[in-house]
This record gives C-alpha cells, structure tokens and sequence, in this order.
C-alpha cells in the first residue's frame, strides 16, 4: 500500500475513537439527567463531579484526536 | 480552485518585532501580544470590580461572582483550607477562561487584529499543569513528609495487593500532569481545526458555485453551530482544569 494512504487510512481509524468518546460523553451526561431529575435537590451539589466525569470521558476522545493529527502532520 | 486546507497554518508562531535568529530568545511573537492583549483584559475587567463599594453595581457583581464560583468549588473540594490555594485556581481559571473565550472572537474581520489561540500550544498549557503539580508536590511533602507515599495505597488495601496498587496508583499519579496540560490544549486545538476546516468549506462551496452554495449554506448553519458549542467547550475546559487542580491538590492536603 502507498504509505500516503495508509497515513490517512490510520488517521481515519484513529478517529473511531472521537466517536466513542461522545458516547461516553453523552452516557455521563444522560446518567447524570436521568438521577437529576429523580432528585432535584441534589443535583446542584453533584455538579462537580458531573464535570470530572465529563473530562475523564472525553480526555480519551481527545487523545484519539491527538494521534489522528500525530499520524497525519507529524513525520 | 478547490485549494488544499491547511487547517495548521492557524497556529504558526511568527515573530512580530525581533527575529528567531541565532537563537535570540527576546522575542515578541503573534502569540505574545496575543497573552499581552488577554491579560491587559483581565486586569481591566478585575480592576474595574475592585472598588469594594457597599452597594456594588454591575460589574463589582460580575467579578465578586466569578471569585465566589472559585471559592465553592475551592471550598467543596479541599475543605477550609482551600483558602490558601484559592490564588493558584482562580488564575488559572481565569486565564484559561479568557484566553479560550477571547480566541473565538470576531475581532478577525481585522487581519491585523486576527485572535491568536494562546492555549493551542502545549508549552502554555503544560506549564500551567506543571505549575500545579509543583503545588501538590511541595504541599504534599511539606505537610506529610515521606507519608505523603500513603497516597499511593488506599485505606484497607490488603497486604497482598500493596505493591500491584501502589504501582498502579503510581502510574495514575504520574500520569495526572500530562493529561491536566493536555486536555484545554487539544479541546482548543480541536475547535479550531474544525472551524477552520469548516470555515473553508464555506469558502470553496461558494467559489464553486451550483450545488456547491446549498452545501456552502449547510456547513454556515453547521460552523454557527459549533461556534456555540466551541463557546460552552472554552468555559467548560477552563472550569475542568479549575475542578481538577483543586481535587488533586486536596489529595496533597487530606491525603485520602
């Protein structure tokens, strides 16, 4: 295979995990909702650790990110 | 016509006044006066809230807020001794939140004006997370000594497990600096090689002219849409590495 395109092709893979990062994204946040709204009350003292959980998730999304731009500019 | 997108050109650092050559460290780049620019900001918009007047008026309230939203989430995290680090958190916050909201300005309709991402490069970010991690060291050995390890080993670990736990703890402790310093770099980093590439689609999709403008039309609504979300990333990133010094500095402090 041409390295060219397999440059890309890599970069494209690495990619997938953006998308797996959102769902791990949208599943704190939807945890988060769905408890909310059961107790509204203790929503406001959750907040911070609503936003650890959010990072934690999408670090790993950017990662991915990280390594598509890597194998796309860097070398 | 359809020209290649360079969506990295964005982040170049260019010499202003003085030149990179014979490695001469004095130098005042685009991402220099960009900081300048940022930080002439924050001290006007903290300046002009530091009157201590007895009935504050709008903006005294706006800056008063934004100290209080620090200090509870200083004060949730680490308890009542937060109060001593509550100067490293709320500069970090508020730098990371204005150098992220500012690069999202439109003040580029100016060339000469154009906003510079100052927290798309590494070196500022890293440096800030390794600002914080030399906190956490120095408070961690200062207050505890070599107890401070106990950090590494959970209460009620049994004695089997210590040294697998220890390690693994270990390697998520040493691990923390990089993703503290990673995460606002690659979230602005990401924001902007997307507008970027979505700013040229716009571009193209118009020079190309036919079908090209309904595609044109579709990536604006796409670019004004994440422009929004770009706006809420920026503040929610600053608010993230705000959350995360305070957490692990409370580790130093309270150890578990």
């Amino acid at each position: 295979m041409d390295p060219a395109s397999a440059k890309v092709i890599g970069a494209g893979l690495a990619a997938i995990g953006v998308g797996a990062a959102s769902i791990g994204v949208g599943f704190v946040f939807g945890s988060f909702l769905q408890s909310a709204l059961r107790n509204p009350a203790a929503a406001d003292g959750q907040q911070g650790r609503l936003f650890i959980g959010f990072a934690a998730a999408e670090l790993l999304g950017l990662m991915a990110f990280a390594i598509a731009m890597i194998i796309l500019y860097a070398s | 016509m359809a020209g290649k997108i360079d969506p990295m050109e964005q982040f170049v650092i260019e010499p202003v006044a003085g030149t990179f050559h014979g490695h001469n460290p004095f130098v005042l780049t685009n991402s220099g006066i960009w900081t300048l620019i940022i930080l002439g900001t924050i001290w006007f918009f903290m300046l002009g809230g530091m009157k201590r007047q007895l009935v504050p008026g709008r903006w005294q309230v706006a800056v008063e807020g934004l100290i209080g939203f620090i200090e509870d989430t200083v004060d949730a995290s680490i308890g009542p001794e937060g109060r001593k680090y509550l100067p490293w958190v709320f500069t970090s916050f508020v730098f990371l939140l204005f150098a992220n909201l500012m690069a999202y300005m439109p003040t580029g309709l100016v060339s000469a004006a154009h906003p510079y991402t100052v927290t798309a490069q590494f070196t500022i970010t890293g440096v800030m997370s390794i600002i914080s991690f030399a906190i956490v060291l120095i408070v961690g050995f200062s207050r505890h000594g070599f107890h401070f390890f106990s950090l590494f080993v959970p209460h009620g670990t049994p004695k089997v497990m210590i040294p697998l736990i220890f390690l693994v703890e270990l390697i998520s402790f040493a691990v923390r600096p990089f993703s503290l310093g990673l995460r606002p770099f690659i979230a602005m980093f990401a924001g902007h090689i997307l507008l970027d590439v979505f700013g040229a689609f716009v571009i193209q999709g118009l020079q190309a002219g036919g079908g090209g403008i309904a595609i044109s039309v579709l990536c604006f609504l796409f670019l004004a849409f994440i422009n929004a979300l770009e706006l809420l990333v920026a503040a929610i990133q600053a608010y993230v590495f705000a959350i995360l010094t305070s957490l692990y500095i409370n580790d130093a402090v309270n150890l578990h």
